[in-house]
This record gives C-alpha cells, sequence and structure tokens, in this order.
C-alpha cells in the first residue's frame, strides 16, 4: 500500500489549536510556521519511534512497549516531557479499564435478558448463550490483543 | 480500536489528547524494523508529540523576534533549531533561509577564492 505523503502528515487543525494553548494569548503564527511546526512534529514520531524500536530490541521484543517510549524521551533528553506523560498515562489505562467494565456489564445484561426469556424453549436458549459466550471471548481476545500489524 | 478523547477548552495540563492515534500509528508504522506497537506505547508517542509541539512553539517565541511582532514566524524555529541542543534533529527540515543575493554573493566569493580553473 503506497503511503501517499499527506497520509504522514497531521492535522493541521489539532496542530495548530495545540499551538495556540502553549502561546500566550493573542500572539499569532504566520502559517510557514504552523506548516514547518506539523512536519517537526511528523519527524519527532519518526525520531521517538526509532529510539524506542531500539530499546525494544535490545530487550529482544517485537512489540513497542510504554517503557520503550518514556526511555526514548529521555534518549532524546525531553525528560521534561516524562512526568506529564506518567500521569497521563495512569488516566489512560484508567479509561481503558473502565471501557472494559461497561463491555462486560453490557453482556451481562444480555445473559440476563435472554434467561427471563420465558416463550423461548430451553435448546434455543441454550444455544443463544453458546453464542453469546463466544463474542464475549472474541470480545475478551480483541481488548488483549496488541496493535496489529 | 481508536481512543480519541477531545481535549478540554485551553485547559494546558489536560491528561487527554488531540491528536488522533490512528495518524500517529501510521507514522509510526512507516519506521523500518517496527514490528507493532502496545496500545501504551501509541498513546504516550502521541501524548509527547503534543508536548513537543507545545515545547517547540514556546521555545521558539520566546527565544525569537517575534515578541515585538507578537508573531511567531518560521526564522524563529529555524533560529532555535539551531541554537538549541534537543531540537538540533530538526535543522534538515527546518534549515535557516537566506536571500538569494546573499547566496549568490557568496557564491562569487567562493569562486574568487578557487580561482579558474
Amino acid at each position: 500500500m503506497a503511503e501517499r505523503p499527506e497520509d504522514l502528515n497531521l492535522p493541521n487543525a489539532v496542530i495548530t489549536r495545540i499551538i495556540k494553548e502553549a502561546l500566550p494569548d493573542g500572539v499569532n503564527v504566520s502559517k510557514e510556521a504552523r506548516r514547518a511546526i506539523s512536519q517537526a512534529a511528523s519527524v519527532f514520531v519518526l525520531y521517538a519511534t526509532s529510539c524506542a524500536n531500539n530499546f525494544a530490541m535490545k530487550a529482544k521484543r517485537k512489540t513497542l512497549n510504554a517503557g520503550d517510549v518514556l526511555a526514548a524521551m529521555e534518549e532524546m533528553e525531553f525528560e521534561r516531557f516524562l512526568e506529564p506523560l506518567r500521569e497521563a498515562l495512569e488516566v489512560y489505562k484508567k479509561g481503558q479499564r473502565g471501557k472494559k467494565e461497561v463491555s462486560e456489564q453490557k453482556r451481562k445484561d444480555k445473559e440476563k435478558k435472554v434467561d427471563s426469556e420465558n416463550d423461548k424453549s430451553r435448546e434455543e436458549e441454550d444455544e443463544e448463550e453458546e453464542r453469546m459466550e463466544e463474542d464475549a471471548e472474541a470480545e475478551n481476545e480483541a481488548d488483549d490483543e496488541e496493535v496489529e500489524n | 480500536d481508536e481512543f480519541h478523547e477531545v481535549s478540554p477548552n485551553k485547559c494546558k495540563s489536560h491528561r487527554g489528547i488531540s491528536l488522533p492515534i490512528s495518524r500517529v500509528r501510521l507514522i509510526m508504522k512507516s519506521s523500518p524494523d517496527v514490528s507493532s506497537i502496545n496500545q501504551d506505547a501509541l498513546f504516550l508517542t502521541t501524548k509527547a508529540t503534543e508536548l513537543f509541539v507545545q515545547h517547540l512553539a514556546l521555545s521558539s517565541f520566546n527565544n525569537g523576534s517575534g515578541k515585538e511582532t507578537n508573531t511567531l514566524s518560521y526564522s524563529d524555529l529555524a533560529n532555535t533549531a539551531e541554537e538549541t541542543e534537543t531540537f538540533q534533529f530538526l535543522t534538515d527540515i527546518l534549515p535557516k533561509k537566506i536571500l538569494a543575493r546573499d547566496y549568490l554573493k557568496s557564491l562569487e566569493q567562493m569562486q574568487e577564492e578557487d580561482g579558474d580553473f
């Protein structure tokens, strides 16, 4: 699959918003500066990825993990990012756990609903429960799966 | 699965992210030798990129001449990249610009020094 150049760029609107949030109120940013920062951000991602990947390879792992990225930041001398990154990761992980609980709760609610449908024959009910268990298993597998290639 | 959270208004210390994880993943995957990336690493890289954008913009503005004009310009960025160690990996993509006439002048000077062949 060929990658068009624009695919490796980050969305301009978001980049502009982040720049504006960082600068004092009322400061203008030239179009050229905005474009340059966006490109710099893409280069940053590549540099960080390459650096993090070195740590993963050293540890004989094929999957980049959080530790690799943090180690990369230190290597690149962006220690100032470490604290905010760790905090943000905590919040993110809590959110992810919450999502998993929500989807599990939905599954439980589904099962309750099936149990209470009395007009269905027992056979049909058993079949349906089996199918839902398979779905739930598949869902759990999907959650545990790492980002695929 | 994508995790995309809209940031609260102007909250500089918010813990979420604004950049789309999917796009960051695309860039990461274009790096050679990278097989797979776990979800936490993806999130951290996205967040780090946002912090980087803020850091580059603010450093360049503080460092540059934009304070008089109240504008962040390209040359502020190019200067900062050259002068600041942590931004030196950017010098190739943020080259300083010179006026055409200055470049031609320096070309002439080089030719004079080399002499005729």
